[in-house]
């Protein structure tokens, strides 16, 4: 449900970037400890595009896996899913190193050519 | 149309977290620690402030009330003679479904940031949305309660991982349901290892002292205001 937040947190930054122009794609990074269903946040994102300059655009989104690192012995892992401790020593002081990121990477802007007769 | 690869690399929340940040700083020169409280709706986080608040010996206590419409939970806790601010979040796109920094920073006028110790800012229910927006707290804490089952925590692995304590509320309930305290502790500790938890009865009491410590720790982390 929180796709619904993250969508309009997308679109107010790419409105930031996009000077006006009508924004025909945008990628997206997200980290796969956000909890966030890229089929649903491709759907809240047409809804909170209408009447910005992400009215009609594509939304591209990379899921981004999420690798923790135990503070007490170093070791480095992919999870799946919990428990977050390390499988190596079992500690329990892990932090992300990937997998937290929620980040608009990019935008493609399209503008209008003017109309020139075909050679 | 000629199309153009403009590359950005913005977190999506930067803007949020930017006025968490302006928020804060109003709070550290104010001397106002604040505790972000979330929970699932009807967990009992108004009826857990309503016990632990009044007995804060020598902290004054303010509370943010965070509704998507009503003032319910902030009428009951005026009663309580406690500084309440009642924010709403039903303008703009629908009702929010959580407290963000921008909706707390438009409320912060009416808040006497120099009356008070401690700021609670109790956010909509909800176990999503709120772990995502930090809005300049010192501390995140939620409520869980055992009617909401043993595995929220793996179901919602963002909010407990963001809070430093977990209250398990309404144990005085236990007896009446299939609910195992264990389990649901297992599935915490797995989720986020080593995160403190209090077991505690809005209603009788039980635990409501250990809440009650662990805010005024809380109250003792703000910078000595201006």
């Amino acid at each position: 449900m929180h796709e619904l937040s993250i969508a309009g947190a997308i679109v107010a930054t790419v409105e930031r970037h996009a000077g006006g122009s009508a924004v025909t794609s945008v990628r997206v990074r997200v980290g796969r400890l956000r909890q966030v269903v890229p089929d649903s946040l491709a759907f809240c994102f047409g809804i909170v595009a209408r009447e910005s300059v992400c009215e009609g655009a594509r939304l591209e989104i990379e899921v981004v896996p999420a690798v923790l690192r135990c503070a007490g012995c170093g070791h480095e892992w992919e999870i799946q899913e919990p428990p977050f401790r390390c499988p190596e020593c079992a500690g329990g002081d892990v932090a992300a190193v990937r997998g937290e990121e929620l980040e608009v990477e990019s935008i493609e802007v399209g503008e209008e050519q003017p109309c020139t007769a075909p050679a | 149309m000629h199309r153009t690869r403009v590359r950005i690399v913005e977190g999506a929340l930067d803007a949020n977290d930017t006025i968490a940040k302006a928020n804060r700083a109003d709070f550290d020169r104010a001397g106002v620690a604040v505790v972000n409280l979330m929970s699932a709706p009807g967990a009992g986080k108004t009826t857990l402030l309503e016990r632990a608040l009044p007995g804060l010996a020598g902290v004054r206590v303010g509370v943010l009330e965070g509704d998507v419409a009503g003032s319910f939970d902030a009428d009951r806790l005026s009663r309580l003679h406690l500084t309440v601010t009642q924010l709403n979040t039903d303008q703009g796109f629908g009702g929010e479904c959580h407290l963000d920094a921008n909706m707390v920073r438009s409320a912060l006028p009416e808040v006497p940031l120099d009356e008070i110790d401690l700021l609670v800012i109790e956010n909509v229910g909800n176990l999503v949305c709120p772990a995502e927006f930090r809005v300049g707290e010192d501390a995140r804490a939620m409520v869980c309660s055992v009617t909401e089952g043993e595995d929220k925590p793996l179901k919602y692995p963002l909010m407990f991982r963001a809070c430093e304590l977990v209250i398990v509320n309404k144990i005085d309930l236990m007896p009446h349901l299939d609910f195992d305290l264990d389990r649901l502790l297992a599935n915490l500790e797995a989720v986020h290892p080593g995160v403190p938890h209090i077991l505690a009865s809005a209603r009788t009491g039980e635990g409501v002292d250990a809440v009650r410590d662990w805010l005024v720790g809380v109250a003792s982390r703000a910078p000595v205001g201006a």
